[in-house]
């Protein structure tokens, strides 16, 4: 069913080339209110082009954007939107409260009211302390963090976050994460674009995934492992690199495959199938040195859909 | 290793369009326009333009006036040009001559006054005999300080060239004061050599185009020379240093350019950092945004004019504050053009380093042309007329008018017109030029 019109973003057969090379090819796509969609997809997927015809930085050769019913560039869609932009778009002399005044000026804001967003917006980014530095001073995730709070000073309904945690050390990332949270919890809609799928798996209510600008799959991250695997998992039995030959033909029989010392089997009914394989495998003394189980997760939804892994 | 390092500096240089630009173009471009300036002509100056005021309208003074238009380093007319199609103007009387001067019309001006001719030479002075003759005036603009001297010798030359017969009678008279009255027979000897070499000189003026003799005159200055002149300095007279205020304007103006210039490329470094697109992409539109950023560099070249001023002013006796008025017309109009400029060279280029490239190239050149390293009015005339391409010419120019001329702001008309024509331009180019950055 289509998104209402006058639903935070709502996107439909958008295509964008840059010369004969096409960065989107007819994309669509809709974001829910208080809802964080992630955009996973490779470098060079489009997710950036697609963002930047959301904020329109970039025109788009066809297609349509609606941003609460409104048109792209209108003063209402500009005023609801919040534009987080992958690069560090700060004045780096100024000081992260300098920053956010004059972002805040270009958002529209003044007097108290910018006042009263800016500290509660330093507060959000846990910079409230260092708000007098000049951020060329910061260390690569107070800037990531600014960078953000940069975009939301005049409470905007749709926050387009591109790639936040780019170059951000795994405290930083976190902390990032409980911003995010935060924004979920004060109901804005999201758009989360990256091309790491634990990012998406935690923070996303919902994932687009983007392949040669085109949408290949969307839905939760449990519809999109269910869509591509159904109940499918995969058992790793782990041999000496000497003994495991001589058991191949073993494997095959039940239908693992040999990769390196170790042979995959693909389950369909985990509790019942593995009881048997290993059942078999005490039964012929097979000497396995050790097992792993693993469920499918958007890495391997990429893998399924694309024939590649995302970060290729 | 060596051989490494070398290579690779080259091979980067040849990458680097903005360097290759600054190390090859540059110094060929400034070669150029500084030996179009000194040697286009064989090292000669240009003709100082003078006018003349002829009140005495006696024979010998006559034979100055045309001594001096024959004289080739000399420029010399007794009324103003007409224009095109026009009626001939009046001829120079001393106040149009002096307001000629004023206006840079000429660079001198020469008065030759009632009497000149009955005593034209300045031997001696006024106490030996009572006769010695009224001076020559030459009303001078000091921005010019070689014009005056020039002139001054080049009547010297032209009353012994085209004036032997005058100077010899007039040294005869001398002679006769002096040693107390030549004896009938001296006198009659005397007469008849001089009746000869009037003779001589009517014969050969005659025998070169009609009669256009070199005249000769004399009075007796401060200077000693065979003719007398008072020098006067009718523009920059009171001034206690001459020509601060027109280097002032010249320097000031070339660094608005690269200051002007470094303010719009800051744009370029916001599309580096994505900061653009944020901009962009919350209620700014281009045109605030450029509007916003030729604000500001114009804010800041005036800044930077003022406070250079009132340097003029503390450490140079500069008049600022007797021409304030001048003085904020004026730089209003050459920061606006300056800053559009600045922005219309950021809005060209894709990266800094292309912008500092084309910025050094045009604004030297630009300075070079317009007068900001070399006064305009030592250029050929050619290069003068071209030096009006540049806004460097018309804000030094208006400047001049100000500080040097004193003449009133009304007459900045035709400057304060060009400078925000330029302006306007400049802003309208950059905002088609920006329109890259609007959307992709």
């Amino acid at each position: 069913m289509l998104p209402p019109m006058t639903a935070p973003l709502r996107i439909e057969a958008l295509a964008k080339s840059y010369g004969s090379r096409p960065a989107l090819s007819g994309v669509s796509l809709a974001v829910k209110e208080g809802e964080i969609l992630g955009l996973l997809g490779p470098n060079g997927a489009g997710k950036t082009t697609l963002i930047r015809c959301v904020v329109g930085r970039v025109m788009p050769n066809s297609g349509s954007i609606s941003i609460f019913g409104e048109a792209v560039g209108s003063p209402n869609a500009r005023a609801r939107t919040g534009y987080i932009p992958q690069e560090i778009a700060l004045y780096p002399r100024l000081s992260a409260e300098e920053n956010l005044a004059v972002f805040g000026r270009y958002a529209g804001l003044g007097g108290e009211a910018l006042a009263t967003a800016s500290r509660s917006c330093l507060d959000w980014a846990g910079l409230a302390e260092r708000a007098k530095e000049p951020v060329m001073k910061f260390s690569g995730g107070m800037k990531r963090r600014l960078n953000m709070a940069a975009g939301l000073l005049h409470r905007p309904r749709l926050i387009l976050l591109d790639e936040p945690t780019t170059g951000v050390d795994p405290q930083s990332r976190q902390r990032i994460y409980a911003m995010v949270e935060q924004l979920r919890q004060d109901g804005a809609s999201v758009i989360y674009t990256t091309h790491y799928m634990e990012e998406a798996e935690r923070l996303c209510d919902r994932v687009a995934i983007i392949d040669h600008g085109k949408i290949i799959a969307s839905g939760t991250n449990a519809e999109l492992v269910r869509e591509s695997f159904g109940t499918r998992c995969e058992l790793m039995l782990h041999f000496d690199s000497d003994s495991a030959p001589a058991f191949s033909s073993w494997a095959s029989a039940r239908g693992g495959t040999a990769n390196g010392s170790s042979f995959r089997f693909t389950v369909l009914d985990p509790a019942r199938e593995i009881a048997e394989i290993l059942e078999s495998a005490r039964a012929e003394s097979v000497p396995i040195r050790d097992l792993s189980f693993k469920t499918p997760n958007l890495d391997s939804v990429f893998l399924h859909l694309t024939g590649r892994a995302l970060r290729e | 290793m060596i051989l490494s390092i070398v290579r690779a500096g080259f091979m980067n240089l040849r990458r680097d369009r903005g360097a290759l630009t600054l190390s090859f173009i540059v110094p060929i471009a400034f070669f150029s326009i500084f030996a179009g300036i000194f040697g286009s002509r064989g090292g000669g100056m240009n003709p100082v333009q003078v006018a003349i005021v002829d009140e005495d309208q006696s024979a010998v003074s006559r034979r100055l006036v045309e001594a001096l238009q024959n004289e080739g380093g000399l420029r010399a007319e007794t009324a103003p040009s007409a224009a095109k199609g026009g009626a001939a103007p009046a001829p120079y009387d001393s106040r149009s001559a002096e307001a000629a001067v004023r206006a840079g019309d000429v660079s001198v001006a020469v008065v030759i006054p009632k009497g000149f001719g009955a005593a034209p030479t300045g031997f001696g002075s006024e106490g030996f005999s009572g006769q010695a003759g009224a001076k020559l005036r030459i009303l001078n603009d000091s921005s010019d300080p070689v014009g005056a001297q020039v002139v001054y010798g080049l009547i010297q030359k032209a009353a012994i060239q085209s004036m032997p017969d005058v100077m010899a009678s007039e040294e005869m008279r001398m002679l006769d004061h002096l040693s107390g009255g030549l004896t009938s027979g001296q006198r009659a000897r005397i007469d008849s050599s001089m009746s000869g070499l009037r003779a001589y000189v009517e014969a050969r003026r005659n025998a070169r185009d009609g009669g256009a003799a070199k005249g000769g005159a004399k009075t007796e200055p401060i200077s000693r020379g065979i003719i007398s002149a008072d020098i006067r300095d009718v523009v920059g007279e009171s001034k206690k240093n001459p020509l601060v205020a027109f280097y002032a304007a010249g320097i000031g103006v070339m660094f608005l350019l690269f200051s002007a210039s470094a303010a719009g490329g800051a744009i370029l470094d916001e599309s580096d950092s994505g900061t653009l697109d944020r901009i962009l992409a919350s209620r700014v539109t281009m045109t605030s945004l450029l509007l916003g950023k030729w604000a500001y560099a114009a804010l800041l070249g005036f800044t930077q004019l003022a406070v250079m001023f009132l340097w003029g002013a503390f450490a140079f006796q500069v008049e600022l504050f007797k021409h304030l008025d001048g003085f904020l017309i004026m730089a209003t109009a050459t920061v606006l053009a300056s800053s559009g400029l600045g922005l219309m060279l950021a809005a060209s280029c894709k990266t800094r380093a292309q912008l500092g490239a084309l910025t050094t190239l045009v604004v030297l050149v630009m300075s070079a042309l317009g007068g900001s390293m070399v006064p305009r009015f030592i250029m050929p005339e050619s290069l003068q007329k071209i030096g009006l391409v540049t806004f460097n010419a018309w804000a030094i120019d208006g400047f001049t008018k100000v500080f040097w001329r004193e003449e009133p702001v009304s007459h900045l008309g035709p400057q304060v017109f060009v400078l925000l024509g330029a302006a306007a331009l400049f802003f309208t180019i950059a905002r088609r030029l920006a329109r890259r950055w609007e959307v992709a």
